[in-house]
């Protein structure tokens, strides 16, 4: 899987978690929580979702790394080689 | 003949907008089918029918604005005649009348029903509203198409079973918009460009019209708190480090969709801690205080536009923390997606407030009247801990108690922080 198909995976699961979410106006590189107000169940939420689309295992110790959509896609690159 | 009428959903609200029908006349429904979404300027809500019966006629049309108490549909109940001879008091709590107080819990309070002879004699013209064959229309999406004024028959459904989502909407309504010559001749663009220009395509003065309902319902409720209710704060620190420790090693053990939030185990650890101290859940009305045996603990969800909305959790106390999981992830999934259902919004007996770990150490509550008490708890950080003569650094949360002078003091008040306190030090045991 290339960078760009994991972009779209991330993007896509961050949409379907959090529909009213303008992902356009989303910086990749800051913590979500600071951006849109994300609290622990929506980290949560996205961590099930991208899991479930990707059938990536995700302990919780790595939550913190999930915090931002760059971190996600950082995440999933290095687990998907 | 049985009225359903516009029910009070929470002690703020004195009037809603049936801004959907899932029922038709002729239609059978059973107790707890939702038969209507209503919108009451903090949340489009599911509500639920309290009878079984058949849908005799519907009153008042989808749109219209009506005060609480107002019948909105006739129902043909199956025990006959009989339902206009009840007293009011007697009636079940659809038909709450506009006072004060929210309607008791459905779940405990329910005067004891005669057993309805078995519907086979009777077959049902319709079946009555299983979830597979409601209008598959999200209220969100409902909501959208109506500040766009969008016609959903013109609209592809492209959500589980072909259910028209909000996403649907806003590109049907782009689509629609793309013809005149006003619009920006933006280039076909992705799909996420499309809900953008929807977004803004939508009349800003709609928006900003609900979030000033919202403003204005929690003022009105809030400054009726501050001017009745003779709050009282208490407040302490809790070391989590036992229950910390407990959920990790309980997590690694479960799969990423069984896993535990922290604030899990402090919604239950409240509910427990109520046991021991009844005053602290129920309401204050007509001068005394009424204790409630269920434990609805209302939650409090802050919304990304802005508000809050503190919907319940059912009989806390009674579940296990995979249960309480479950719960919290689906209400406040639906909380978000701004669709909730009648009892939950009505029946909170206690609240509990978390400013989450981006927040501050303390939160001092303003109690929901007539609710009695509030919980707040503070962002869960490590912080220095004295203990055993060597200070550490533990993971600590405040604990606060906002409660109702005239129903309980701060000795019992500090009691009742105490418990909480000692039951998150034995989190195997929640």
């Amino acid at each position: 899987m290339n960078e760009e198909e994991i972009k779209t995976i991330v993007v896509q699961q961050l949409r379907q978690i959090a529909p009213e979410i303008d992902v356009s106006q989303i910086d990749f590189a800051i913590d979500l929580r600071e951006q849109v107000d994300f609290d622990s169940m929506d980290i949560l939420n996205l961590v099930v979702a991208i899991h479930e689309a990707t059938g990536v295992e995700i302990p919780e110790a790595d939550y913190p790394q999930m915090v931002s959509l760059d971190g996600c896609i950082r995440y999933l690159r290095s687990r998907l080689k | 003949m049985a009225e359903f009428r516009m029910p009070s959903l929470g002690a703020d609200m004195e009037a809603g907008t049936v801004i959907q029908w899932l029922i038709k006349p002729g239609d059978a429904v059973k107790r707890g089918d939702i038969i209507a979404v209503v919108d009451t300027e903090k949340a489009d809500i599911e509500v639920e029918v309290f009878e079984a019966g058949v849908i005799e006629s519907i009153v008042v049309p989808e749109g219209r604005k009506v005060p609480v108490g107002e019948v909105l549909a006739l129902l043909q109940t199956e025990g006959a005649p009989v339902a206009r001879a009840q007293p009011q008091v007697t009636a079940p709590p659809k038909i709450a009348p506009p006072a004060p107080s929210p309607p008791p819990s459905p779940r405990v309070e329910m005067p004891p029903r005669v057993e309805m002879p078995p519907r086979v004699e009777m077959p049902p013209k319709k079946p009555s509203i299983p979830a597979a064959h409601r209008p598959r229309v999200s209220p969100l999406a409902m909501r959208v198409a109506l500040d766009l004024g969008m016609n959903l028959s013109t609209v592809k459904g492209t959500g589980p079973d072909g259910a028209i989502t909000k996403a649907d909407v806003e590109r049907a309504a782009k689509v629609a918009a793309a013809p005149p010559a006003v619009t920006p001749p933006a280039p076909p663009a992705p799909a996420v460009e499309a809900t953008k220009l929807a977004r803004t395509a939508r009349p800003a003065a709609g928006l900003e019209e609900r979030q000033a309902a919202m403003r204005r319902v929690i003022a009105s409720a809030m400054a009726r708190s501050k001017r009745e209710v003779p709050h009282y704060y208490l407040g302490t620190h809790i070391d989590m480090s036992r229950a910390m420790t407990w959920l990790q090693t309980e997590n690694l053990k479960r799969p990423v969709t069984e896993r535990l939030l922290y604030s899990v185990l402090l919604l239950k650890a409240v509910a427990m801690a109520i046991h021991q101290f009844p005053e602290m859940n129920g309401f204050w009305s007509d001068g005394a205080f009424k204790p409630s045996i269920a434990v609805h603990l209302g939650v409090a969800i802050s919304l990304r536009g802005g508000g809050l909305i503190a919907p319940a959790l059912h009989d806390v106390d009674k579940k296990t923390l995979s249960e309480i999981m479950a719960n919290l992830r689906d209400l406040v999934n639906r909380v978000r997606a701004g669709v909730l259902r009648s009892s939950e919004i009505a029946d909170a007996t206690i609240t509990v407030t978390s400013l989450g770990e981006q927040g501050v150490e303390t939160v001092y509550g303003v109690i929901y009247a007539p609710q009695v008490a509030l919980i707040g708890f503070g962002n869960l950080a490590e912080r220095p801990w004295a203990a055993n003569g060597m200070v550490g650094a533990r993971p600590v949360i405040a604990a606060t108690l906002s409660a109702d002078h005239r129903v309980s003091d701060g000795h019992r008040g500090g009691r009742f922080l105490a418990t909480l306190d000692r039951l998150l030090q034995e989190p195997e045991k929640l």
